[in-house]
């Protein structure tokens, strides 16, 4: 009689023991709709509720303090030349509309494929004359999530052919290559175990289209490249500078990886 | 210098619920870190937040060095009077970041 007693009580305890609950996530979900590409799925179906709910609402995203500064320096003059970006580029919301969409791109004046940060640094050397801005900086993220903000909710689609197919090239072997003191490759969380746990932490498919995204754990706005040096770091691999032709490469990979996938900039992620 | 923004109901009818959405970016430094040399970063957060309508308390809250980046402090009251609404917000070396609001209450 004690024993089954005791045995009913440790089932009761079970059962009030609360469970290790992922985010819910129903694929048929209407709302979830603009968040998959077939069998792709965006970083935001893998977050937590509250999270979607500060990315869903403008005010509430603290990626927008720094859009809104985005916004003011491409009206802000600076450089030799005396040139703001607004001053060969129009409206942002017009001239930037699909841009942030189809970027890493292959340049033909740099013959090489360049990011985003990059091709604002470019503008800013050439036709501004004025200093690059820095990677990681507050104003070439804050100029980086404005321009790519434009391009919210179009599809991404970048070209991996002709002239950027090296890159390509480059950076799926750097995704298939196992690295660091944990020996392990991109695909094997991104690809092989996507949507199962590697502690308390979800995988997810690793997709970029949100980037730069508010990252709770960083309290505050991060490039695709810090969070490539993080993920570098976690596996004990020695991460590659911000900006490097490694990262720009895998970066490529990504962008044709999450295409069809809606542009979500600017993202909130945990 | 930290930006603050709020967003309501700008024209409300009377007894009408108002939710009130406020954030401010501000690194909320804890004063728990330490930099590259190891010497510790000094505390610089917000530690008050106060709301007045005409002058009169509306909402105020006393923020602690736990609280996250760019403090988001939303709130509810019911219009009863048409009126400004002071929004402060106090950092730890006393500069005060204001904001005003008229609203109207019909």
């Amino acid at each position: 009689m004690a024993t089954r007693l005791a045995f009913a009580l440790v089932l009761a305890l079970l059962a009030a023991m609360p469970a290790l609950a992922d985010p819910p996530f129903d694929a048929k979900d209407p709302a979830m709709a603009r968040f998959q590409a077939g069998a792709k799925r965006s970083g935001y179906t893998f977050a937590e509720p509250e999270t979607r709910a500060m990315q869903d609402d403008d005010f509430m995203n603290p990626a927008m303090l720094w859009a809104e500064k985005g916004e003011t320096l491409w009206s802000t003059v600076d450089g030799e030349a005396g040139k703001s970006c607004a001053s060969c580029h129009g409206k942002a919301e017009d001239s930037m509309k699909t841009v942030g969409a189809h970027y890493p791109k292959y340049d033909p004046s740099q013959r090489r494929v360049i990011n985003l940060e990059q091709r604002i640094n470019i503008c800013r050397s050439q036709a501004m004359a004025a200093p690059e801005w820095k990677y990681e900086s507050e104003p070439l993220l804050a100029m980086t999530t404005y321009v790519k903000m434009q391009s919210r909710g179009q599809t991404v689609a970048v070209a991996v052919d002709g002239p950027a197919a090296p890159w390509f090239e480059a950076g799926r072997r750097f995704y298939f290559e196992r690295r660091g003191l944990n020996d392990v490759a991109c695909n094997h969380c991104h690809i092989d175990n996507w949507g199962r746990h590697l502690r308390t932490e979800l995988l997810s498919q690793g997709m970029s289209n949100g980037f730069p995204s508010y990252r709770l754990k960083w309290q505050k706005l991060g490039s695709l490249h810090r969070r490539l040096a993080g993920c570098n770091e976690e596996i004990r691999a020695e991460p590659y500078p911000l900006g490097s032709f490694e990262y720009v490469a895998l970066e490529l990979y990504l962008a044709w990886r999450a295409a069809g996938l809606q542009v979500e900039t600017p993202s909130v992620r945990k | 210098m930290p930006t603050p923004k709020v967003k309501f109901n700008e024209s409300a009818a009377k007894g009408e619920v108002v939710e009130v959405k406020t954030m401010i970016d501000h690194d909320m430094e804890s004063g728990q870190r330490k930099d590259a040399a190891g010497k510790a970063i000094a505390r610089k957060i917000i530690n008050h937040f106060a709301v007045t309508l005409n002058g009169k308390p509306l909402f105020a809250a006393d923020l602690a060095p736990a609280i996250s980046a760019n403090p988001a402090l939303n709130f509810f009251f019911t219009a009863t009077e048409s009126g400004t609404l002071d929004f402060k917000w106090t950092d730890d070396d006393g500069s005060v970041y204001a904001l005003s609001r008229a609203i109207t209450v019909t």
